[in-house]
Formats: C-alpha cells, structure tokens, sequence
C-alpha cells in the first residue's frame, strides 16, 4: 500500500513539473512582449503612419486596417453563421441535408489558414474582379470564421431549454416567432461570446490577408471597400522580417498591441459569458 | 395574417440557405483548388511533381518537385508533435485529475490566452529570441532552422491538445472512477489504468487535430525556419515546408504562370492531407462520444 502511494506522489509530481513546463513559457511570453514593447507605446504610436521605411512613427493606419477588416468579416459571417445554426437546431430533421452541413462545419475548421488565403485569392481577387481590397479579405477572413460561430451558436441553441419553445408554439406563435422572440435572446450571450472569440482569432491571423488585402506600406487611410489596407498582423511580419536595421522597440511594441486587442476581444467574451451565466434562471 | 405567411417563407428560406452556404464553401474550396492546381499537370508530369527531388520554381527550365516541401512539413511536424503529445496530455491529465479546483481555473485560463496569441507574434519571438538562443546552444551555421519551426508549433499545439484531452478525461463516467476507487485503488492507480485508457480515443482524437494544426501553420515556419527549399537532412538545418512556400512565393508569381499553377498544386496536396487528418480526429471523437 505504501509502495503504491510512493508511486503516486512520484506521479503527481511529474505531472505537475510537465504543467510547470507548458504553463511557465506562457507566462514568460507575455512578460517578455509586455516589458520590451510598453516603451514604444505612445500616443503617437497608436495615432501616426508609419515613416521613415517604417523604421519610425506609428502603427495608426495598420490599426484601423485590422478593425476594419473585422468588422466586414462580422458583417458577413455573423448572419449566415447564425441562420446555419438556427437550421440545424430549429429547422433540420437528422437527415442527409443536416449531417452534410454538420461534416462541411467540421471541415471548415480543419482547413489551414494558408488554404483560405489562396482561396480568397483565386475567387475574390482573380475570379470576382475584387482586387485586393478590404472586401476580399474580410470576406475570406469571414469564411474562416464561420465554423466557430456556427458551433457556438449551435451550444447556445441548444442550451435553450426545450419547454420555452413548447409553450410559445402552444400560444399560437409560429415557428420563426418562436426563434425570433423565445430561443434567440436567451441565446444571445452564447453567440455574442462565440462571435468575439472567433473574430479574435481573424483579427490575428496573417496568412488569408497575404495576397488577398494587406498592404506593404500604405500611410493613407482606405476611401472604399475597394481599397487596400494596411493591418496589424501583416505588419508585424514585414517589420521583423522585411525591414533591414529596424529598431526592435516598435517592433515589440506593434506585437504588444496586437496581443493586446486580441486579449481584449477575448476577455469582452469571458466577461459576456460571465455575466449573462449569473443571469440565468433555469 | 397573409403577410406574415409570407416573411415567415423568405426567412425559412434564408435559414435553409445560410446552411447550404456552409456546404457550397468547402465544394468551393475544393473546386477552387482544382481549377487553377489541374493545368499545371497539363505541362508538367504529375509523377514530377509528387516525387521530384528539386524545388526550382525559377531556373529555366523550372523544376516543380514537391518532396523537399513535404518532408520539411513532416520534419517540422514530426518534432513538434514529439515535444507537444507528452507535455499536452501530461498537463491535461494534471488538469483533469490533480489539480485544485482554483488553480484549475487559472491553468485553462493560461492555456486559453496562448491560444489566442496569434501566430505572427510568436514567428517574431523565434526571430529575436528563440533563433538566436537555439544558435549559441548548439552552435548552429543558423538559428533559423528546423528545431526552432518545430519548438514554436509545439507551443501553439498545446492548446489544442490540451483542451481536448482534458475534455476526453473529465468525460470519462464517474462510476468507472468510483468503481476503482471501491476496489482500493489509489488516485493515481485510477487515473493510469482506468481513466486514460477509456478517454484514449478522444486523446488520439486530440493529436490528430494537433497535428492538423501543425501541419497548416504559415506564419511561424515562413519566419523562422530559414525557408530553403531543399531536401532536409537534419532538423538543425534550414528547411521549408509546404505552407511557407505558398505564402512566400504567391507574391512573386504571375497569375496563370506555371509557377501560379504548381503553388495551388501545392495547396491542394496540403488541403487534402489535411482534410484526412481531421476525418480521422472526427471519427476518433465520435467513437468517443458513444
């Protein structure tokens, strides 16, 4: 009995020296960019175009480029995101239709980034005459964005007790004014959170803007859709790999408040759910 | 009440349809791949493009063989998998089983923000600290080499691995716990023989997505793996993968080029191992939903 509670604690031990090892670098990441990019970070920085080959100035038209691009990539994939959800849990029998739409999800999710970026490519640039502009890298930013707000919305759905669709339906109300009025705002929250989530994802990843809206250097701001944009993420890229002899403080600092706005998008999740969880009745 | 019979069709159908989007984006996808990767057959054998030895997109004449591209991938993939698999489900297992229920909350709430960094921020923390770390430890000609690509997405797996197999062990039933413990077994006793072999499928079901993962990340291997397309002989050299040449050389080519044509080829080669690994992940997670 001693022998197998020796063997324990060995175990647990190592255990916790493996959790050590995973969760320490974590830590010392964000330490690492907090402490070397603060510095830089200015009013100016966050309000200026870059200047000077990008060596200094700020990181201002990179900013608006990357919320812009957010917001167009919310503005598509949040209503047919939502509707694909309300289907498969409202509308869909178990049938071929539904389980197709449940595999294609799944495969949505599983596709590289690199891939979404050539498709955005060769059908938004090349095929739909688009360019490359803010539309056809929101648009591909939004199909990658898709499958986590479907599956989101589809939990919250689901969580949406059974009873309140019953007693509306036995009202008088029809299907749609059962969705729209009973199971929709009490799933609210839950879509809210996967929708940020999801969006925080987009707002930091590089590869589907590559060829299909980031700009090199681009100081002006976009006057249309139809324009290129400057973001955070490609930015970064090129100021730490493209740029010779540029100075590593405004290189941490354009890291910093990038991890910044995603972790702030994240934490307006954690506290939407936090808060409409304590809310909730049944 | 007309009117309303009316609204409540367009919406039906809307509702109907945004499902249907979902379907059309991944037949799209993989039409989209086709159609611009298929020409490039026409002027280049297939079997020298899958088997070829030389990644030469701009010597004349051009050599589109995608081996060194491959087994870049799987170099790079291979050793990251080998440092993330133990050092993921050991810490899942930690979450799931040892941990207190506060620090609990704290572990998935760290684990939660290094998925969010996104990919780029950690590519330029290869450049400015890990490569150059990694070069004076052993010495290297470069620190922009294999091991520092497989590091990093060793790094960027973990979530993934961890999330997943943690899942897999919570949900294992409380009665094959406590029937262990009834039988005089320790905690750890349980957690070994009991608890890990019944969440084994969703844990494998956690590597493959880990993999997936691995294998489709750009960002970091095109910045800190050295981005020579050769045939990779040591994980400490300069290689490329399959992922980083399709970002880095798309720039540069001429749409409806040989060159345009051999990176979607490329990209449909990624989509489709890819798109095994993930079946494989689904099937897994299904077998441990039942």
């Amino acid at each position: 009995m001693s022998r197998a509670r020796t063997t324990q604690k060995i175990a647990f031990a190592a255990l916790a020296a493996i959790t050590l090892i995973v969760v320490a670098p974590i830590v010392l990441t964000i330490l690492y960019i907090v402490f070397n990019g603060l510095g830089a970070i200015s009013w100016e920085f966050l309000s200026q175009p870059p200047r000077h080959g990008m060596r200094e100035g700020g990181i201002f038209p990179a900013l608006v480029g990357t919320i812009l691009l957010i917001a167009g990539a919310m503005l598509f994939s949040l209503p047919v995101g939502i509707f694909a959800a309300v289907y498969l849990v409202e509308y869909a029998q178990d049938n071929f239709f539904s389980r197709l739409i449940k595999l294609s999800i799944v495969n949505l999710s599983g596709i590289p980034s690199i891939i979404y970026g050539l498709f955005g490519f060769t059908v938004f640039v090349v095929f739909l005459r688009f360019g490359t502009c803010i539309l056809s890298g929101a648009l591909t930013l939004a199909i990658m964005s898709l499958p986590v707000i479907v599956t989101t919305t589809k939990e919250a759905l689901e969580a949406v007790p059974r009873s309140f669709r019953e007693i509306s339906l036995s009202l008088g109300a029809t299907k749609w004014q059962t969705v729209r009025y009973c199971v929709l705002p009490h799933a609210l929250p839950g879509i809210l959170t996967g929708t940020v989530l999801s969006l925080s994802r987009a707002a930091g990843e590089t590869a589907p803007i590559l060829f299909t809206v980031a700009a090199f250097y681009l100081p002006r701001l976009p006057r249309s859709v139809f324009d290129q944009v400057m973001a955070l993420p490609y930015h970064l890229y090129v100021i730490s790999t493209q740029v010779p002899n540029m100075p590593l403080p405004i290189s941490f600092a354009t890291g910093l408040v990038l991890v910044v706005l995603v972790f702030l998008m994240n934490l307006v999740s954690i506290v939407l759910r936090w808060h409409y969880r304590k809310k909730k009745q049944w | 009440m007309f009117r309303r019979k009316i609204t409540e069709t367009v919406i039906e159908a809307g509702i109907k349809l945004s499902g249907f989007i979902c379907i059309g984006f991944v037949v799209l996808v993989f039409l989209f791949l086709l159609k611009d990767a298929l020409p490039l057959f026409r002027v280049y054998p297939a079997g020298k493009f899958l088997w070829g030895l030389k990644w030469l997109p701009v010597s004349e004449p051009p050599q589109f063989g995608m081996m060194p591209l491959l087994l870049g991938s799987v170099y790079v993939t291979v050793g990251a998998i080998f440092l993330c698999v133990p050092l993921g489900v050991g810490a899942a297992m930690f979450i799931a089983e040892v941990a207190p229920k506060s620090l609990k909350h704290v572990l998935k709430a760290l684990v939660e923000i290094l998925a969010s960094i996104p990919s780029v921020v950690l590519g330029f923390i290869g450049i400015v600290w890990l490569g150059p770390f990694l070069k004076n430890m052993f010495g290297l000609a470069t620190g922009m080499c294999g091991l520092t690509g497989s590091l990093l997405l060793a790094f960027m797996a973990l979530p993934t691995i961890i999330s997943i197999s943690e899942d897999a062990l919570v949900s294992v039933p409380r009665s094959c716990k406590e029937a262990a413990y009834g039988l005089g077994a320790t905690r750890w006793q349980t957690l070994w023989r009991i608890i890990l072999p019944s969440a084994a499928s969703g844990i494998l079901a956690a590597i493959m997505l880990g993999i997936g993962r691995v294998i489709g990340e750009t960002m970091v291997v095109m910045m800190v793996t050295g981005n020579a397309p050769v045939i990779p002989t040591s994980i400490l050299r300069p290689l490329r993968t399959l992922t980083a040449t399709i970002a880095g050389e798309m720039g540069e080519t001429v749409s409806g080029s040989e060159h345009y044509f051999a990176l979607f080829a490329v990209g449909l080669v990624l989509l489709i191992i890819t798109f095994l690994i993930n079946l494989f992940a689904d099937v897994m997670l299904r077998k441990a939903r039942r």
